[in-house]
């Protein structure tokens, strides 16, 4: 069992289940912190319609973030299920609002900051087209609820790919200025996207080989990339461990946001 | 001073309505949503129903617009199918022959079907 799982509070749930259990937390964090980041460009968005689109996207992946949290919830209290043990019975929001940053395993992608428009399309592209991928494959996966969860949030995901890649081409191949933006924003984020096709412990242990998503995502982003007149980069260093818990500085700072009032007003409600 | 300059239907001025553009390619220089043309939005709420006006966004080309209208207008499961169409192609009667347009038609009631006994099968009438 990898190191950032068997130390954190859920140490009752056995190897086989606590792999399944990372893997679907992973899952849940990555869809959880790209909507909290898009979600700070509410009230903030160019103009009225994009500020709505974007925090739809938003919705959508809170909504998967919240299936997947429940999920593992539910096999987390399976192996322990009296309250106790200091944080009492695990529940979606417990999973969301009293994990620390070093057991968030969302990959590095998803907490980077929005910057500016162009910035924020791009990871939003980036991401939706090896979330397409990966959802497309665990449809099929032999743990069925996975699989619901996939097969729901696929239409989601599909249309997320398909507004992110006009914005991406748009910007890319729009104005000298626009066009500028998006080679800043591909220089920003191209070294996090490596993370994402290298699986970690847990993803091994379920024989999720993200490795082989790697081919259908680069053929996408490039062709996109192509219409939008930028260019793939190539022999650029690639960042990792947002995965095992190992994060860029920015993800305190989404935390502390996210966290802060289930952390000052433990347990309150609305 | 005039702040609010306020457009009806087919009133769209070419300078600001943002004409030029056609494609994604090419979108407005300006980059603030302003400059982006006015569209109309029309929702079908389901099979065999018309499209029905639901309002108006602003978007710099037609693929946009109908984004947008699928984000602004359809969230709580309004419609299954969208028309958009810029606002500027849209030719609207004048408010001030309201008169001599639609005032003609009120004393003539016999133009409503009210005079006939259906029968009680007949719904939706």
């Amino acid at each position: 069992m990898e190191t950032t799982y068997s130390n954190n509070k859920f140490s009752k749930v056995p190897p086989q289940d606590g792999f399944r259990v990372a893997y679907i937390l992973h899952l849940a964090d990555n869809s959880l912190i790209l909507g909290q980041r898009n979600a700070e460009w509410c009230g903030h968005g160019p103009v009225l319609e994009q500020d709505i689109a974007i925090t739809n996207i938003s919705l959508d992946l809170i909504g998967q973030a919240r299936s997947f949290y429940q999920y593992a919830a539910q096999l987390i209290n399976q192996h322990s299920p009296s309250p106790g043990g200091g944080r009492g019975e695990a529940s979606e929001d417990s999973l969301a609002y009293l994990r620390t940053e070093r057991e968030f395993k969302n990959c590095l992608l998803a907490e980077q900051p929005n910057g500016d428009w162009a910035q924020t399309m791009l990871r939003q592209f980036l991401y939706s087209t090896y979330q397409y991928y990966l959802y497309r494959f665990l449809q099929t996966n032999s743990d069925t609820t996975i699989a619901g969860i996939a097969e729901k949030s696929l239409k989601e995901v599909s249309y997320h790919l398909r507004w992110s890649s006009e914005w991406v081409i748009r910007l890319g191949d729009g104005t000298e200025e626009s066009h500028k933006r998006m080679l800043r924003a591909v220089d920003e984020l191209w070294s996090y996207t490596g993370e994402l096709f290298i699986p970690a412990p847990y993803e091994k242990e379920l024989s999720i080989d993200t490795a082989f998503l790697k081919d259908d995502w680069a053929k996408k982003v490039n062709t996109v990339f192509d219409e939008a007149a930028l260019t793939v980069p190539s022999n650029v260093f690639m960042q990792e461990g947002g995965k095992t818990g190992t994060h860029t500085e920015h993800l305190g700072y989404i935390l502390s946001d996210l966290q802060y009032l289930q952390r000052a007003y433990p347990g309150c409600d609305w | 001073m005039n702040y609010i300059r306020k457009f009806y239907y087919g009133d769209i001025p070419e300078d600001k309505g943002g004409a030029e553009i056609s494609d994604s390619k090419n979108p407005p220089s300006g980059g603030r949503g302003a400059d982006w043309p006015l569209w109309e939005v029309f929702i079908r709420s389901k099979q065999g129903l018309d499209h029905k006006h639901a309002g108006s966004l602003h978007a710099a080309d037609a693929q946009m617009a109908i984004e947008n209208a699928r984000d602004v207008y359809t969230r709580r499961m309004e419609g299954e199918s969208i028309w958009v169409v810029e606002s500027k192609y849209i030719t609207a009667s004048n408010p001030e022959e309201a008169g001599e347009l639609y005032d003609p038609a009120k004393d003539k009631i016999y133009r409503h079907p009210s005079f006939y006994n259906l029968p009680d099968e007949v719904n939706l009438m």
